[in-house]
């Protein structure tokens, strides 16, 4: 690991001017010269494998007072960035109102690294591709720009199928995401000059032609909080992975029901494993809105969700799987008792 | 391999260390900036070790490392506590897991300037006089363990999966061991280990 300076925020307003007084030089959020820690699970990890290379760390842990709030009300729910992974999936309300989103979170990694891992921290972690983790490849197009990309004629069992360009098909390898963004969350944003809100479908970008810009924050920003309209208490996650548990989704749904009278007036679908961002399936949900329920339609509905779907050489097997994982998904949602 | 972030003194000699030196020997205790707050490190040169104080099993330990050290660094290389397992490193294994305050996390992700001012219980902390932990006692009840490598982190994390409530079933408790792999596969004994101790401790 290289060396840093260490640096502890004793305030947002602190936090936010050292992240921001060290870009300067407009270089994407990641490969900002300062860098936030807080659960540390992804940027210590990729910084022992020389990946990431701030110069600078800000602990932001000190905000956690402010910012790890866990609020569900009546007509939605606001969760703190710095709430920790375990104590979300743990609390009684997001279980009974949200079960999507205490899946995701309970799915996902080790008791360890959950009771560490913050949800700000959660959707900023970056791919899993091995080539992007493995420094001794120099082509990597999210490392190294215009230097190509290693996966697409490489070991790509493990890599998208859905968000891809000719630059690169990394996937996005976090489940809580997929939750957030089938349930319209917003995410609260908090920079020098304020705090602001926007679509959280809008804080991710898919690769294209600038595989290193992963999301729309900037140096200087930090997620301060997420915001989830509604309650869902007709809600799964499910993730299909090579081991039963501690492990990254090959193929993730995360679905949300609104059945009245037996017919779906509201429908959600999202996936997770299988694409480059967190990706909504809006064709799937239009096939769902204002029908009743059978298996035959959440198979269609499966269909439409990977209909642009584009597999390679070892990640084929993606599509036929995810496609079942939406169907099944589907069908446990419809059948939840309510 | 990059380095492994502790800046051991010249001099430094892994036998004696493993001979049972004083480990506390290894690290000079020069109070530079004893007047600072040392709260707030700013501004400080990378290349300069800073202060920091860790509470390690009841007991304050104040040390100068690099920045870079994680706890499971300044616990076996700075603090001659050597229970703490090094598997990973990269947060994957779970050998090298403590508790810091009443959570379990990988040591081996967890800078030590961020886990100042915290309580952190490694397994050398667990047994009280010369009575040894239920979950060590359970441990060795059951054979859980072959090579023993896995078997602090799995202790660690057995101690809190109980604490969690997560010890109900076996299927509770494969789920919410995961994070710590035996390599040898001793899975079946350390779940029968845990299903032993958890109503010891949880009468507390």
């Amino acid at each position: 690991m290289r060396p840093f300076q260490y640096q502890r925020a004793s305030d947002a307003s602190a936090a936010v001017q050292a992240l921001g007084a060290a870009a300067g030089n407009n270089s994407p959020l990641t490969q900002a010269t300062a860098q936030p820690l807080a659960g540390g699970t992804t940027l210590i990890d990729l910084m022992k494998l020389d990946v990431m290379r701030p110069a600078a760390i800000v602990d932001i842990n000190p905000l956690a007072q402010g910012w790890s709030a866990i609020e569900p009300g009546s007509d939605g729910l606001r969760l703190g960035a710095l709430a920790r992974m375990s104590d979300v999936a743990a609390h009684d309300e997001i279980q009974r109102f949200y079960p999507v989103i205490a899946n995701s979170l309970k799915l996902a990694a080790s008791a360890q690294l959950r009771n560490m891992a913050t949800l700000g921290g959660n959707v900023m972690q970056r791919t899993r591709c091995s080539y992007f983790r493995d420094v001794s490849h120099d082509n990597c197009n999210k490392r190294h720009p215009g230097s190509g990309c290693a996966a697409m004629e490489g070991v790509n069992r493990m890599h998208a199928v859905l968000g891809t360009s000719d630059q690169c098909i990394a996937t996005y390898p976090g489940d809580f995401a997929q939750a957030l963004i089938a349930l319209d969350a917003t995410v609260e944003i908090t920079g020098r000059s304020g705090i602001r809100s926007m679509p959280f479908a809008d804080l991710h970008k898919a690769p294209g032609n600038s595989p290193d810009i992963e999301t729309t924050l900037q140096p200087g920003e930090l997620i301060s909080a997420f915001a989830v309209p509604g309650r869902w208490p007709r809600s799964v996650y499910l993730k299909a992975r090579d081991r039963q548990s501690y492990e990254f989704a090959l193929s993730s749904a995360a679905i949300a029901l609104d059945v009245q009278d037996g017919v779906i007036r509201d429908a959600r679908v999202a996936l997770g494993g299988v694409a480059t961002v967190p990706w909504r399936a809006h064709d799937a949900e239009a096939l769902l809105k204002g029908q009743k329920f059978n298996d035959d339609m959440a198979e269609r509905a499966a269909d439409a969700a990977f209909a642009g779907a584009v597999g390679r050489r070892h990640n084929s097997f993606k599509i036929a799987l995810g496609k079942r994982v939406v169907a099944r998904a589907l069908q446990q949602a419809a059948m939840m008792e309510i | 391999m990059s380095d492994h972030s502790s800046s051991r003194p010249s001099g430094f000699d892994r036998r004696a260390f493993m001979a049972g030196a004083a480990g506390s020997a290894l690290v000079p205790m020069t109070v530079r900036g004893a007047t600072q707050d040392a709260r707030v490190p700013a501004a400080q040169d990378p290349a300069l070790p800073v202060d920091v104080t860790l509470r390690v099993n009841g007991r304050d330990k104040r040390l100068q490392l690099d920045a870079r050290t994680t706890v499971l660094d300044a616990l076996r290389e700075h603090m001659g506590l050597t229970g703490s397992k090094k598997g990973c490193d990269h947060g994957q294994c779970g050998a090298c897991t403590v508790l810091i305050g009443d959570r379990r996390v990988v040591s081996c992700l967890t800078l030590a300037l961020a886990a100042e001012g915290q309580e952190i219980t490694t397994i050398e902390g667990l047994a009280t006089d010369d009575r040894l932990h239920p979950m060590q006692q359970a441990f060795i009840d059951n054979d859980a363990f072959q090579c023993g490598y896995c078997t602090p982190g799995q202790i660690m994390s057995a101690v809190a999966c109980v604490k969690e409530g997560r010890a109900g079933s076996e299927a509770d408790i494969r789920e919410y061991m995961s994070g710590n792999i035996c390599r040898c596969a001793a899975y079946p004994n350390i779940v029968a280990a845990v299903k032993q101790a958890a109503p010891e401790i949880m009468k507390g």
